[in-house]
């Protein structure tokens, strides 16, 4: 086997067009990174018009340019179009351009071949493509911002019949969803493929690291859910460009008008459940690898197996193929009839089992250990609970009758962004700080590490903690201006703290900028190992070279063998052997 | 370039009993019955659900039966040329493998070829709803289907199609006022029209994309052969496999909308 020629190649095969799973990971992770950030930035601004309606944006207002914002005698002031826009940017850049890149295509290809010990994926040049497949969706999305009459703005969901008859933006929108499916379509069956035909000798299924588990079950999620969601969005380009009805039904009036020309026939509903065939396993595809991280991190900062291996392995399957079950839950409202409510409604209710057992692994785990509360670690143990927060109130989405006065306020925004923010970005910070000594031999700064924890732990919560009470006084999720109503302004101080909170978390989020590109040049050099973890990828030198390892690895234990009694270090990597 | 020498790239794993390529192979053809799945699911959706009158009794009333059923033959000879060619490379024999290869090329270039005119005859082929009825084949009726011949900013003059066994027509001047709608049977004529260009169009998407492949393995097999013959023979049964399920889903779309 040839290993370490990477530095024969020019500057821009080895870091630009590189075939190298490392590479591509940190380039899927940066990218991912400015997208979030990105995402974050959008909402930041729709969140000033939130608190103060109709008043001038400061300082930032003027470059934002029309028809985004609108001239005032004072000043700028967001307009409608604008707030749409960005309301329907900001979820779709932070989901499909932020967390699942940075989860799927940014630690999956870093940490899986490493945890496999794995030279590097199955198809190298698809991986590649894969990135830039990508990129270009990002690109598209972004360029989307500057054609006539702005972004999509048919909110992150689409649905029709508003998106069918959407500006140009809209279909901008699905031009770059074709692009990341394809992506997400090329990087899943390279997941699969390594995982299964790539792992190192003794590397048995039951012996993979968590994280490797929870990866292979998110790349099947994303190999069968994305399909249907390529079907719908190709209807939908047929619908814009070649005049066809699929989602627009007979009869149906546009600002007073029926349109008669319409070949009609159509369901509306037809899109939302051909979305919501992806959404909903999207969902999974966003929190599995956010608990494959956090599994890692706990493991080896309670410097104890994890307990319930087994059990939190078949939870994991369970609940990917579970996922397919359930996406109808987001249409109770629709009028689509008793007997598929009720047959999605027990449906989530069963899906929460295995949710519920993952958690409740994790949460054991810590039982009787001595933890060791490293940067990672905090990230970690925060996104326990905030992940069991989100998860819980799900449940009274999940039921036909509450869903009936919490569906589509800000109840629902609580709830899924405490699944998604403080849950699965936590982990995604979790895992930076874990695996940021492996990719480049240096640690990142724990004091800004600490002082990027503790703030935005804060912060978040104050974020969306007063969504679940501005959603239950009724106040609905992609309002404008909720003062225009009695029971909105009434709740409007808790709007006014959430926007707050979000400007203090924007600002939380530069001592983890700082530190991280601090820390490429000036960050504490490490051994291989920093973190005394057993998984391979720390048997493999910090940065890895070109094909990983030295000699190819043989596994000769389980993933966490910490604190074995009776010897003398309190772990025992994957490829020495126990009585060794 | 340098690469890392990747496990399974050629001989199968010892317990899938497959070399990397096949095994992403199988993955995204699953990947591809779920988007294809989604599509008839859309078909079976929208044909229970359309409003009385919309869909036709019997896809034979609009589409060319007999030009569809020359092309399931013609997919289905190229799937066995297709067979032949991997057997062939398996067999040692080049030359020949090559051959079917090129047959297939071109079988599924005649595929495209029959397509074409059956959509050609639906972009040229118009019908015209009108307010006031008019007189047709000796019946007062406010729907005329048939070819037009000149459109003007007053009035449209189109050949009635002819009913079975008796002559054509003669020309008829339909004036603007009248029109309610006039369109071609393109998609946007209705949804079954619609459905039907967009899973035969992304059928069509799907043969283009395997005839890319196939010439591809034709201008490098020769070179391929030479160094790696047994990396030429695992991509020949990696389209094969493809081909197959392109040609699967058209035994699928034929029944489905020619004949049910």
């Amino acid at each position: 086997m040839s290993h370490d020629h990477g530095h024969d190649l020019p500057f821009w095969r080895k870091y630009i067009f590189s075939v190298d799973h490392k590479v591509i990971g940190i380039q899927y992770a940066v990218t991912a990174l400015l997208f979030l950030f990105l995402g974050f930035s959008l909402i930041s601004i729709m969140r000033y018009q939130l608190a103060y309606p109709g008043r001038d944006i400061p300082v930032i207002g003027k470059l934002l340019g029309e028809p985004i914002v609108g001239k005032t005698p004072t000043g700028y002031v967001l307009t409608g179009d604008g707030y749409n826009a960005f309301g329907a940017m900001h979820g779709t850049i932070m989901i499909f351009l932020g967390v699942v890149p940075l989860a799927v295509g940014g630690f999956g290809n870093f940490v899986l071949p490493l945890q496999i010990g794995a030279p590097d994926m199955a198809f190298p040049r698809l991986n590649m493509a894969s990135y830039w497949a990508y990129f270009s969706g990002g690109v598209v999305m972004l360029t989307s911002f500057f054609v006539p009459g702005g972004a999509a703005n048919s909110g992150w969901t689409s649905y029709p019949p508003l998106s069918d008859i959407a500006t140009t933006g809209q279909t901008m929108w699905l031009f770059g969803m074709v692009l990341l499916i394809t992506s997400s379509l090329l990087g899943s069956v390279n997941f699969i493929v390594t995982t299964v035909q790539m792992r190192a000798k003794g590397l048995s299924f039951f012996r993979l690291p968590f994280f490797v588990w929870a990866q292979l079950v998110t790349s099947f999620l994303l190999l069968l859910a994305f399909p249907p969601l390529e079907a719908a969005g190709v209807l939908q380009l047929m619908d814009r460009l070649a005049g066809t009805s699929f989602f627009l039904p007979s009869g149906l009036v546009v600002s007073g008008q029926v349109q008669n020309q319409l070949s009609g026939g159509g369901s509306p509903l037809l899109w939302q459940h051909l979305f919501w065939f992806l959404a909903h396993p999207e969902v999974y595809v966003l929190i599995l690898p956010a608990l494959g991280i956090v599994a890692e991190v706990i493991a080896n900062n309670t410097r104890k197996p994890l307990w319930g291996y087994k059990s939190l392995v078949y939870s994991t399957i369970f609940l990917g193929f579970m996922s397919f079950l359930v996406w109808a839950h987001h249409m109770f409202m629709t009028g689509m009839g008793q007997t598929l409510s009720t047959f999605f409604q027990a449906t989530t209710m069963i899906i929460s089992v295995p949710s519920v057992i993952i958690l409740t692994c994790l949460v054991i785990s810590l039982w009787g250990a001595s933890i060791r509360f490293t940067v990672p670690m905090l990230f970690a143990l925060a996104f326990l609970p905030m992940f069991a927060i989100g998860g819980l109130t799900g449940l009274p989405l999940g039921l036909t009758t509450s869903d009936i006065q919490l569906h589509d306020t800000y109840y629902v925004i609580g709830h899924f962004h405490y699944v998604v923010a403080p849950g699965t970005l936590f982990a995604l910070f979790a895992g930076v700080y874990y695996w940021f000594p492996k990719a480049t031999g240096r640690k990142m700064n724990d004091f800004l590490g600490k002082l990027h924890f503790w703030p935005s732990f804060i912060f978040i919560n104050g974020v969306f903690m007063p969504m679940f009470f501005i959603g239950m006084a009724g106040v609905l999720r992609r309002q404008f201006d909720q003062t225009e109503q009695l029971h909105g302004a009434a709740v409007q101080g808790l709007t006014v703290m959430v926007s707050w909170s979000a400007w203090m978390l924007i600002i939380s989020q530069f001592p983890f900028i700082i530190n991280f590109f601090w820390s490429i040049f000036r960050g504490e050099k490490v051994e291989a190992n920093p973190w005394q973890a057993t998984t391979l990828e720390w048997s493999a030198p910090s940065p890895p070279p070109h094909g990983n390892f030295a000699t190819p690895p043989v596994v000769a234990c389980g993933p966490y063998e910490y604190s074995i009694p009776g010897k003398e270090k309190d772990f025992c990597p994957q490829n020495v052997a126990l009585e060794a | 370039m340098s690469t890392v020498a990747i496990p399974y790239d050629i001989e199968p794993h010892p317990i899938t009993g497959m070399y990397n390529g096949k095994f992403g192979l199988w993955l995204f053809l699953a990947s591809e019955v779920m988007l294809f799945g989604a599509l008839f699911s859309t078909y079976i959706l929208l044909r229970v659900g359309a409003p009385a009158g919309t869909w036709p009794h019997h896809g034979s009333e609009i589409l060319d039966v007999p030009k569809g059923t020359i092309n399931t033959l013609v997919l289905i000879a190229s799937s066995v040329s297709m067979v032949l060619a991997w057997a062939s490379l398996k067999m040692n024999n080049f030359a020949k493998g090559r051959v079917f290869l090129l047959v297939t090329f071109l079988l599924a270039g005649v595929f495209l070829v029959i397509k074409a005119t059956e959509y050609y005859a639906k972009f040229t082929h118009y019908q015209i709803d009108v307010k006031t009825p008019v007189l047709l084949h000796g019946e007062k009726v406010t729907r005329i289907t048939g070819h037009l011949h000149e459109q003007t900013d007053e009035h449209v003059v189109i050949t009635p199609d002819a009913v079975k066994g008796q002559e054509h027509p003669a020309e008829m001047e339909i004036e603007r006022d009248n029109i309610v709608r006039l369109t071609n049977f393109g998609p946007q004529h209705s949804t079954y029209m619609a459905t039907y260009f967009t899973l035969t169009g992304l059928h069509g998407l799907h043969i283009v994309g395997g005839m890319v492949v196939i010439l591809f393995l034709l201008l490098t097999g020769p070179s391929m052969w030479s160094k790696n013959p047994a990396k030429l023979t695992n991509r020949v049964e990696c389209t094969g496999l493809y081909w197959h399920f392109v040609d699967l889903v058209w035994i699928f779309l034929f029944p489905v909308f020619y004949l049910l």
